[in-house]
Order: C-alpha cells, then sequence, then structure tokens
C-alpha cells in the first residue's frame, strides 16, 4: 500500500516519564530467586509514577508535539496503546478532551497488538484526512523478577499528519500478517506470557521482518543501501543489529533502542525510537520503519527540508534528561498494582465520580480553563456563577476562557502532607500562583530530593486525579510538577 | 441602624464533658454530660428552654444529620431545635444562633450544644472530608495539618524567618499548651512534654510535627444564654455577657486571586475588625486578659496572634518566645485550659469549650488555672483552612 505522496508527518513529540527505576535496585530484589538478573543489571527503567497511564503520557506526548498550542484545528485523533485504562469507554476521547480537540474531532483507540502503532499509524495516513494526531503510548508490564520487568519501560511518541509542512514524507510501505504468538496477553491477564527468546528471534524477526521490509523498500524504489535510520524496535537485544546485517542496511544505521534510560514501551516504541530519530535527522534522509506483532508493518519515509524548520517542546532528549532516579523497588511495585501495600484506613475513603458532574464541568476540568473577568480582568479557577474579585463579582457570563495548561507559574505555598492517604506519600500540596495572575491549591507531583520552596518554578502535567478502585474509574486532572527534576 | 449584640445576652449557664477518648460513652451520653452541668449552673430547668442549636460536623463518626439525635438526647420536646454546622467553628455557630434568638426577643432561654465523637473513626486524625461533587474532581485531598501547613511557608518567605526559628517558635507554643493542660481536669492531654520532644517528633505535614497538631477528641460543650434582664431577675451576681460574636467566611479571594500571600489567615483579621467593634475593644493587647484561640495546629495559633492584632505582623514569634502568651507570662495569657491542643478537639464542641473556659475564668471559677481579676476573654474559632475558612470570635465579659 502507498500512502498520497503530499501526505505525511507534519510533527512530532515524545514522553517519557521522568522516574527511572535502577536496574540494578530489580535485580537486587530478586536475586534471592533469580541471580540471573544480574546480568540485564544495567541502566535505568522508566516508570510511571501511580498517576500515570497510557492516557496521561499520550497527553504529554501530544503536548510536546502540538507544542503547547491548542489543538483546536484538529480533525482526527488516534491513540494506539495496549495497555490502555478502558476496556469500553474510548481512551481517545480523554486525550481530546485534555487538549481541547474541537468537538468535530475524528477518535479512534487502536491496541491488541505491539504493531497497533504502525497499523494505525499507516491507516491515518492512507486517510490523508487534514490535520491529524497520532498517538501511540504504552506501559507494558512485566511480571516481578521476569526479563520483560526488568527490560521494559513506559513511554508514549505523537506526530501530527498533514499535507502541509510535511517533515517527513512516505515513500512506500508494506504489511503482514502472520499468527506467529511469541507471546500474547489475553483480555484478564496482567502479565505477557513469552515463549523462548531464540524460536522468537530465529523463527520471528528473522524470517517476518526482513520479507516485509524488502517489500515496503520496493515499493519505495529505494535500496537498502540509502536507509540512513533503521527503527527496528523489540524488547530482544541484538535484534536491530541483526536485521540490519540481514537487510544488507549501512552500518550504525540502527537507531537508538532506548534501553539505556527508558527501556522497551510496547506498541510506543516504533513511534518513540523516531520521534528521536527526527529529532536529529537532517532533510533528504531515509528512515525505514518497522512494526513487530502478529506479522510486520514497515514504512520507508525521507525527512524533507521542512524538518529544519520544527522543533517539538521538549522532544526525546528533553524528556529523557529530564530524569529523577530511584532505588526503592518496592516502589515501582507498588505504583503498577504489583504490590498491594497496607495503606491504612484513610485509603478506604470513596472517590466515586459523579459522572454527571464530570460531564457538566469538562468545560473547566478537561483542558484546566480559567475564566478572564470581562470587568476587572481577574484571572480565575474555578469558574463559578460570579467573579471572585470582591471588587467586581461581575456574572460569569463574560468570562473569556483560556487554558492554564501551559501558563507558568510557581510555588506561593507548599507543604509535604504525611498524614493524608496518597500512594506516593508525602502528598506535596500548596498554592500554585501562575504569572498571569490565576491561582489555585494544587498536587505537586515527582517533586525531586530538592523538594519544594517558595518561587520554585511549575510546569503543568495532565495526571490522573484519583482512582475509584471499587469501580475501576481513574479521574483525570491537572497536577504541577517542579520544571527541574 | 443595626447595634449589634453587645449586652444584649448573658450566659447564664454552661457545662463541658471530660474531653478524650471517650470509649466509655456515645454522643447522647456526652451531650448529657454537658447538658446537665450547664442546667445545674443556669438554674432553670429544662422545660424553660425556648430554642436550642445543636452544633456537629462530622456525619460518619457521629449521631446524624438533623437536630433530632439532640432532641431526642437531652428530650428536648417539642422546641425548636436548629443543628448547624460551619466546619471547626460549629460550636461558635452554635452559641451564635442562640444569642441572636434571646437577642431577637424570641424566647427568653435558649440552649447551645456541640458534641463530635471523633474517636469512632478507627484511627488517629480526622477522617477525609468530601468536599463536593465537584471540587471532589479539582481539589488535592490534603489533610488538615496540611492546610496550615502552608501558613508556614508563607509566613517564613514574608518575614524571612528561618525554618529553625519558626520550629522553635512552633515548639513553644505547644509546650505553653501542654503545661497548662496539666491543670484542666477536663482535659484531653494532661501531660508535661520538653522542648526536644517537640521538635524530634515524626512530622505530619512540613514543617508540622506530630506535637504541632492538636488533639483530636470526644466531647461536648453548652450554654445556656438568657437577656442580663432575666439573668438578674434570676439572682445572678458577676454576670457574663457577650460583647460580641462575628463570623468570616472566606469567599474564594485567598484562594483564587493574587490578594493573599499566605502569611495570614484573611477571615480572622476580617471577624476580629468587626468583633472589636462591636465589643468597644480599640487595643486588643491592652484589653484583652486572656484568649481561647483556634490551635488546631501550633502555626495556626503563632500566626493567629497577629490576626487578632496582639501582635504586630512578623512579630509573633517574638511575643511567643519571650512568653507574652504564656499563662503566667505578664501579656496576654492564651490557651488557659490547654487549648485545642491539650484540652482537645471534638469539633462541634470546640467554640463552646472556648467559651467555657473564658466563663468560668470571668467568674473566678477556673481552679488552679484562675487568672488575676479577667476583665474580657476572646474565643476564636476556625473552620476550614486558612484560605478557605470560617473565623468565628466571640468576646465575652464581665456585665456592668
Amino acid at each position: 500500500m502507498t500512502a498520497t505522496r503530499n501526505y505525511g508527518i507534519t510533527g512530532f513529540g515524545a514522553y517519557i516519564p521522568r522516574l527511572r527505576m535502577e536496574r540494578a535496585a530489580i535485580a537486587a530484589a530478586h536475586k534471592w530467586m533469580a541471580p540471573s538478573l544480574r546480568s540485564l543489571a544495567k541502566g535505568q527503567r522508566a516508570f510511571g509514577s501511580w498517576d500515570e497511564d497510557s492516557v496521561t503520557m499520550a497527553v504529554e506526548a501530544a503536548r510536546d508535539a502540538l507544542r503547547g498550542s491548542q489543538a483546536r484545528s484538529l480533525n482526527a485523533l488516534h491513540l494506539a496503546s495496549t495497555t490502555v485504562p478502558f476496556d469500553d469507554m474510548q481512551n481517545s476521547a480523554i486525550v481530546a478532551s485534555a487538549l481541547n480537540a474541537p468537538p468535530e474531532v475524528a477518535t479512534l483507540d487502536i491496541g491488541s497488538s505491539q504493531r497497533a502503532a504502525t497499523s494505525g499509524l499507516l491507516a491515518a495516513l492512507a486517510s490523508g484526512r487534514g490535520h491529524q494526531l497520532f498517538v501511540a503510548s504504552d506501559r507494558p508490564r512485566g511480571k516481578p523478577a521476569s526479563v520483560q520487568e526488568i527490560g521494559y519501560g513506559a513511554g508514549a511518541a505523537a506526530l501530527t499528519l498533514g499535507a502541509e509542512g510535511v517533515i517527513a514524507e512516505v515513500l512506500g510501505s508494506a504489511s503482514r500478517s502472520a499468527l506467529f504468538v511469541d507471546h500474547f496477553r489475553s483480555a484478564d491477564a496482567d502479565y505477557d506470557y513469552v515463549w523462548e527468546e531464540r524460536w522468537i528471534r530465529d523463527e520471528g524477526y528473522m524470517k517476518i521482518v526482513p520479507a516485509t521490509a524488502r517489500a515496503a523498500l520496493s515499493d519505495a524504489g529505494v535500496s537498502p543501501a540509502e536507509v540512513k535510520h533503521f527503527v527496528m524496535p523489540s524488547p530482544l537485544k541484538g535484534m536491530a543489529s541483526a536485521l540490519a546485517r540481514k537487510l544488507e542496511l549501512p552500518d550504525g544505521c540502527e537507531a537508538d533502542d532506548l534501553n539505556e534510560d527508558c527501556g522497551f514501551t510496547g506498541s510506543a516504541h516504533p513511534l518513540l525510537m523516531l520521534a528521536g530519530v527526527l529529532e536529529k535527522a537532517a532533510p533528504g534522509e531515509v528512515i525505514l520503519l518497522v512494526g513487530f506483532g502478529q506479522g510486520c508493518d514497515s514504512l520507508v519515509l525521507r525527512t524533507t527540508p521542512a524538518l529544519k524548520d520544527f522543533a517539538p517542546l521538549r522532544g526525546l532528549s528533553g524528556s529523557r534528561a529530564d530524569a529523577q532516579a530511584h532505588d526503592a523497588y518496592l516502589r515501582m511495585l507498588s505504583y503498577d498494582g504489583g504490590i498491594d501495600l497496607e495503606w491504612g484506613m484513610r485509603a478506604e475513603k470513596a472517590v466515586k465520580t459523579a459522572l454527571t458532574e464530570q460531564y457538566r464541568s469538562a468545560d473547566q476540568l478537561a483542558n484546566f480553563t480559567a475564566g478572564k473577568c470581562g470587568c476587572c480582568g481577574t484571572i480565575q479557577f474555578p469558574q463559578l456563577p460570579y467573579c471572585v474579585n470582591p471588587a467586581c463579582a461581575a456574572p460569569r457570563e463574560q468570562f473569556a476562557q483560556l487554558s492554564l495548561a501551559d501558563e507558568p507559574a510557581k510555588v506561593l505555598t507548599h507543604t509535604a502532607d504525611w498524614l493524608s492517604y496518597h500512594p506516593s506519600p508525602p502528598l506535596y500540596v500548596g498554592f500554585v500562583q501562575f504569572d498571569n495572575g490565576a491561582r489555585l491549591l494544587m498536587e505537586t507531583v515527582d517533586v525531586g530530593a530538592a523538594g519544594l520552596e517558595v518561587g520554585t518554578p511549575l510546569r503543568m502535567v495532565f495526571r490522573v486525579k484519583d482512582i475509584d478502585k471499587v469501580r475501576g474509574y481513574p479521574r483525570y486532572f491537572w497536577k504541577a510538577t517542579p520544571v527541574q527534576a | 441602624m443595626a447595634t449589634g449584640i453587645k449586652d444584649k445576652v448573658a450566659i447564664i449557664g454552661m457545662g463541658c464533658s471530660r474531653f478524650g477518648e471517650r470509649w466509655d460513652v456515645g454522643t447522647p451520653a456526652l451531650l448529657a454530660e454537658a447538658f446537665e452541668e450547664a442546667l445545674a449552673d443556669s438554674g432553670i430547668e429544662r422545660k424553660q428552654i425556648g430554642a436550642a442549636w445543636y452544633g456537629s460536623c462530622m456525619d460518619a463518626v457521629n449521631v446524624g444529620n438533623s437536630a433530632i439525635p439532640a432532641s431526642m438526647a437531652l428530650r428536648l420536646d417539642g422546641i425548636p431545635v436548629s443543628r448547624v454546622e460551619n466546619m471547626c467553628a460549629t460550636g461558635t455557630e452554635a452559641l451564635r444562633g442562640a444569642a441572636y434568638a434571646v437577642a431577637s426577643g424570641a424566647v427568653d432561654f435558649a440552649l447551645a450544644v456541640g458534641a463530635e465523637k471523633l474517636k469512632d473513626t478507627g484511627y488517629g486524625g480526622l477522617p477525609p472530608p468530601f468536599k463536593g461533587t465537584f471540587n471532589d474532581l479539582w481539589m488535592p485531598l490534603g489533610s488538615a495539618p496540611a492546610g496550615f501547613a502552608q501558613l508556614a511557608a508563607g509566613y517564613r518567605a514574608k518575614y524571612g524567618v528561618s525554618r529553625e526559628d519558626l520550629k522553635r517558635a512552633l515548639a513553644h507554643v505547644s509546650w505553653k499548651s501542654h503545661e497548662n493542660g496539666v491543670l484542666s481536669p477536663k482535659a484531653h492531654l494532661r501531660k508535661k512534654v520538653s522542648m526536644e520532644q517537640i521538635l524530634n517528633a515524626p512530622m505530619i505535614a512540613d514543617p508540622l510535627g506530630l506535637f504541632d497538631c492538636c488533639g483530636v477528641s470526644d466531647g461536648a460543650a453548652a450554654a445556656i444564654v438568657t437577656t442580663p434582664e432575666i439573668a438578674r431577675a434570676l439572682g445572678r451576681r458577676d454576670m457574663v455577657t457577650i460583647k460580641a460574636i462575628q463570623l468570616a467566611i472566606g469567599s474564594g479571594v485567598e484562594s483564587a486571586t493574587t490578594q493573599w500571600d499566605g502569611s495570614h489567615v484573611r477571615t480572622t483579621r476580617t471577624a476580629a475588625g468587626r468583633a472589636y467593634a462591636e465589643a468597644g475593644i480599640t487595643n486588643p493587647r491592652e484589653q484583652l486578659s486572656l484568649m481561647e484561640v483556634h490551635d488546631c495546629f501550633s502555626i495556626t495559633e503563632l500566626v493567629t496572634m497577629e490576626d487578632l492584632g496582639v501582635s504586630a505582623d512578623g512579630r509573633a514569634v517574638h511575643d511567643v518566645l519571650d512568653g507574652f502568651y504564656d499563662r503566667q507570662g505578664h501579656g496576654v495569657p492564651c490557651q488557659v485550659d490547654g487549648g485545642l491542643k491539650c484540652f482537645g478537639h471534638p469539633i462541634g464542641a470546640s467554640g463552646l469549650r472556648m467559651a467555657y473556659e473564658i466563663y468560668n475564668q470571668l467568674q473566678g471559677r477556673a481552679g488552679e488555672r484562675q487568672l488575676d481579676n479577667p476583665s474580657y476573654g476572646l474565643t476564636h474559632n476556625l473552620g476550614g483552612v486558612p484560605y478557605l475558612g470560617i473565623a468565628a470570635i466571640s468576646i465575652l465579659g464581665l456585665h456592668a
């Protein structure tokens, strides 16, 4: 299949959670029963905080690609993941509302395979549907003490697609389906069930990928020697190099697999690695992008001169550098639900969401929308029937609407609350003062060893506000985080 | 033209249960304990009470909604009984209702009673509140100490106070209340503690440690009010009258505009200004004989000293460390009965418990804690958090 030639990738963004677990700490925790993990105990793996999931990571990657600008011109928004929070409740709709996408946007979830991102991307490119946002976000779980636990990571990547300002055009592509079950996760399972690595390599990657990649190169009319970047995601070590040799690609064309400080991010990995490539590539370079899982997708891309004019907000490199090292393995396990700790009776508090209230207040809460009073100019959140300024108290109807999501802010007051139930104690809570005058009480997350001071610069992140464990319902809102990890 | 409430209402009876971990009794018995003392003190009969206000806050661990449980507990058959709730300021709110009823001429005798049964939660501290279906969607669920601890950050930033100096002043606030609590037979915590114990206690909400937080208790308190004329006819001498009761409620200014710097409690300042005007007090540092303030946390008491205008802004740390608020410090004794810190804090009762101490002090009935010839006492009862709260201030004094 060949996509429309003048329709392609117009921008990219990435997100990796700030939290990084030292692999040595994981191996040390399991040393008593799995001493062989020591051989994998190099570097760090990214792990989401308790309030991060594939939806929140998708929002952050999308914001990186959209560069803080509102998503008001989006025609379509696709979310690829195998770890979305909801089976029946469209996850991409949460992303769309957080980004303030227009009501006309076409939203779609794609999943069920680590190939979801490349397959979905091919479909989105083929549709040529105006300004599209394609996000892949995943946090594959590995069973404690498994090779997957120490090797997997978490992250998200976003691409914008369109016909104008194309930074990478699609030269050709190919797909194939093969019911090769290297691993699976049944609908009710918590973890992957994985077959022997040697078989996956020999019968899977080494046979399925080359056939598809060659077909894509042929479709593109590009020789293997012309490939500058080989994006070959795989949880298996050395897979990209072995395939590059087999495909006779130029030496050293394998893209960074992010193993050193992130780990394998499942269905997000092809686009996350691609985001890394696009950040560094020069115009006119050919990229071979592969997605593997029950078959294979291969896309041949070529960067254009417009690449020079695009930069994501932070990009993959910014996200990778924004790191906070951790060595308490049980922290990661608890965040992931791998261990049920004693949180005390305060954790019993009901957090049932009134879905009626959630719907009617979405105009304020989803995209963190403050009101600017047309009479006195006070910017305020939340928006109640009258202006909060006692000297004004004008009706809300004349408030202008503006999002606080990208507004610079600082700490006004703060405390570390060890009494409240919080899945990542202490709860950092205090007033956030926005430069534009708005202020509100907020939770601050991913606070590092430096702690918080009055005046510490903050930025806003989209997170899980609470999880209703009785009903399995996460609710989302914005939180603050120190700009510096 | 409004003339305020000064000298229109006399308190003729007060009662207070023993505060603490009252595993032995439920709320009805606590109510009865306070009520019987107040009734005996007043010299009137139950059937003379024309109306009652019952204050309680936490439904989940008490007797539930409405005034019915209080009416049943005290057998207030047929009279109007209202249940009031204004968070930790509930007790003063109950007194306000009863006082206004008498001042309006609606009834001759009114009862204010408040109770809370916090030790039925199964854990220490207050249960996390429900903030409403909308606020629950965005507002962080911080604990009460987390709400007040933020004052420390704001105060330090404004006045350039080091963490160590502030911690020392906060420790003195708690140390002083423990010294006083020892002398209060009905208090929850009656044990002296050292400055070292306070400073080295486990952190609850930075910089507040365990001893910076008040006791969470079971208890009840009650007041019976009437007009000074009726009180006099009943033969009351050393009559205590209400000089002022004022409330100020946050409307969002602190929490949503730049008109607050995090270093003080705006509602306390507003309520204090109106209360002093109502009572005719022009120099609280000189005129007040004692204060029972809302020391839910040590930092709250410290900034309250400035919010009430007793310490100048930025000077509370020095006044506290100089012992100005100590019982024998020759300043304005504060928390003579131990305060929320040591007497305890059964929410619905606390405002009335404060009034109980002032009432007893003014009448020379405070036992070992008795101050020399007090003439004016202030209660300060704070609900909610510093930036979204309810400040309730009453001033009581001997009737001229």
